[in-house]
């Protein structure tokens, strides 16, 4: 049987009805006028009806049935009465059944233009929406740590000793690498410079100083941000998706003292000796370097000895505890204020690394300037 | 029978400006294996998280006992909810602890056990629901029935005197879920606790309902009230007909997207 091209007719003879004759092969492959050219006629006719005729239908498939549910959505519309004669009987069920439940109405589509996206309103509102979330967060924090000093919290120890085990010896491995790695670029930059004025021994008081105020801190807190903040916020994004967190509130138990506190308490006591091991590889790292420009390790360690004084340590060690706080606040609100899907966590995740790593560098700036004022 | 145990005031639900359900008013009395029954998408978790608190109504109130749980302190609720177990549609299970740690959580916090008592207790619990010796095993490391019912462990480890469940044997092959029906209403009639539960699962529903409402989407409020049985041959609304004796119709009402 050869193919016929499918095509369509509107006849109107009279006021009362506008017959619709449908001809030819209407399957996949074979090209037809497109809806859009009967849309107009349909638009004109007067009939009150409109009547399919599928008696020159030859082999059909879904083409024809997407056509036929856009007439008929279409005379719904306009309010023409819509009805199908000698088509083959499964047509009318599938259009029955196309047509049972209501076309959703999605409401206004959302416009294209930039101004629809470029809304200064809706930024202002999500800013305010996010900084009371924070503000909250913060209350809360604060609350729940109230609690634990005076012993009412239901925060379990075992779960801190836990956190500070994935926080504190499971991060040595990376905290190693970094730190050697960061010492030795220290190193090698300060010795270029130095050596045009014959001063390549001062390289230990440069890596010294840099690694105990600054490069120590910085690296670990940039590392335990990429691995434990975004673990933090994962998993307390996943409790979220699993009605788990549902499951503690509803036990009477707040999320705030079960969940977050020991998290922080966690990372904030790991933090600081995590630096401390930092900067001792830090050093090394730096010594290695050294060694490789003739400065033997006794003279080194003489002349690094002489740069280590309290208050680098101690402004290291200052910032390492904000940068942990900072780090597990930024992971927790992530997590706890995370959607129910599993891409939400992975945005949760996302946005608290972005946010940790943006509140690292302002806080280690601020801390510099107030400490640059203090002559510390 | 006396003052019913909870009591739903005219409440209306909504999340910002979409409006969910409004206007329901029913009461739970005490001992009453109570079914939320209603086509996808009509509410049903949302009055149930309404109820446990974890949503606020848009208007109206829930009363336990009589005492309202939204205009109560933080305390009152706390200790509100002491007396609730509850299982969610994913179990909520923590993931993080084993079975044992998950039972025993609530009796950790609220009871003065020793830890030999409480892994007695424990080990009771689990038994009751057909998991014995599954102690150590994580909620990853077990099926998902399994999960169902070490999530009832959970929920009634501190001998609640109601008990939520959300679709408790949605997933389950028809044997696990009619065993876990018998457990439920097991569990009901030894302990006396009243019941509620969010299920669509008709076979449920009539072996252990003793009283239910229905959620309509279309009309965003409750169309019927009153034991499932009852409802199926005598309720004025077709559609609620239809639901119980799984019919559809030609004047089935759309589903609406949730």
């Amino acid at each position: 049987m050869t193919q016929q091209s499918p095509g369509f007719d509107l006849i109107t003879r009279d006021r009362d009805s506008a017959v619709l004759m449908i001809s030819g092969d209407w399957i996949q492959g074979n090209s037809h006028q497109d809806f859009q050219s009967l849309k107009e006629d349909l638009c004109c006719i007067v009939a009150p009806e409109l009547i399919v005729d599928g008696e020159q239908l030859g082999q059909w498939d879904s083409v024809l049935m997407a056509f036929l549910l856009q007439c008929y959505n279409q005379c719904r519309d306009d309010g023409i009465a819509f009805s199908m004669r000698n088509v083959p009987a499964n047509v009318n069920q599938l259009l029955e059944v196309a047509s049972t439940v209501p076309t959703h109405d999605p409401g206004a589509a959302p416009g294209s233009s930039w101004r629809d996206w470029f809304d200064p309103e809706h930024l202002l509102r999500q800013l305010r929406s996010a900084t009371v979330d924070s503000l909250a967060f913060i209350g809360e924090l604060c609350i729940a740590l109230s609690r634990l000093v005076i012993g009412q919290a239901s925060t379990r120890f075992s779960d801190f000793r836990h956190f500070c085990y994935q926080a504190g010896p499971n991060a040595f491995a990376i905290i190693s690498l970094t730190s050697v790695l960061v010492g030795m670029i220290l190193a090698y930059l300060g010795a270029v410079q130095l050596q045009q004025f014959g001063a390549e021994i001062y390289v230990a008081d440069l890596v010294v100083i840099g690694m105990l105020r600054e490069m120590g801190v910085l690296m670990t807190a940039v590392v335990m941000a990429g691995r434990t903040g975004a673990a933090y916020a994962a998993q307390l994004g996943t409790m979220q998706t699993n009605e788990e967190i549902d499951a503690i509130t509803t036990m009477g138990i707040s999320p705030m003292e079960f969940l977050v506190v020991p998290r922080i308490l966690a990372l904030v006591v790991m933090m600081p000796l995590l630096t401390l091991y930092a900067n001792l590889l830090g050093v090394i790292g730096g010594g290695i370097v050294a060694g490789g420009m003739g400065i033997t390790p006794l003279m080194y360690i003489a002349q690094g000895e002489g740069a280590v004084a309290l208050n680098h340590l101690c402004v290291g060690l200052i910032k390492s505890v904000v940068f942990g706080l900072l780090i597990a606040v930024a992971g927790c609100r992530s997590g706890i204020n995370s959607g129910r899907s599993s891409a939400a966590v992975g945005q949760a995740a996302t946005e608290a690394v972005v946010t940790a790593v943006v509140y690292l560098i302002v806080a280690d700036a601020a801390i510099n300037i107030i400490f640059q004022q203090l002559d510390i | 029978m006396s003052e019913p145990h909870i009591s739903v005031r005219n409440l209306t639900m909504a999340y910002g400006s979409r409006v969910i359900q409004s206007n329901l008013e029913f009461d739970i009395n005490r001992g009453d294996i109570f079914v939320i029954m209603g086509g996808s998408g009509c509410g049903k978790s949302t009055l149930l998280k309404h109820m446990l608190g974890l949503l606020s109504p848009a208007a109206g109130d829930i009363l336990y006992d009589g005492q309202s749980f939204f205009a109560a302190s933080e305390e009152q609720q706390d200790a509100m909810r002491r007396r609730w177990g509850i299982t969610y549609q994913s179990g909520g299970l923590f993931s993080a602890m084993t079975l044992a740690e998950n039972v025993g959580l609530p009796l950790q916090l609220y009871t003065p056990y020793s830890a030999a008592d409480r892994a007695d207790i424990i080990a009771y619990k689990l038994a009751l629901v057909g998991l014995a010796g599954y102690q150590n095993y994580y909620p990853s490391e077990i099926s998902g029935g399994m999960r169902k019912r070490a999530a009832l462990a959970r929920a009634i480890a501190l001998d609640p005197e109601i008990l939520f469940f959300d679709e408790p044997s949605a997933g389950l092959d028809p044997i696990s879920s009619s065993l876990l029906d018998e457990l439920i209403v097991q569990l009901q009639s030894s302990t006396g606790a009243t019941v509620v539960m969010v299920t669509h699962e008709l076979p449920s529903i009539f072996a252990i309902a003793t009283n239910s409402v229905y959620l309509d989407a279309t009309s965003k409020t409750m169309i019927a009230y009153g034991d499932p049985k009852i409802l199926r041959d005598h309720s004025d609304q077709p559609v609620v007909r239809q639901f119980l004796a799984r019919e559809a119709s030609s004047s089935a009402t759309a589903e609406e997207p949730s």
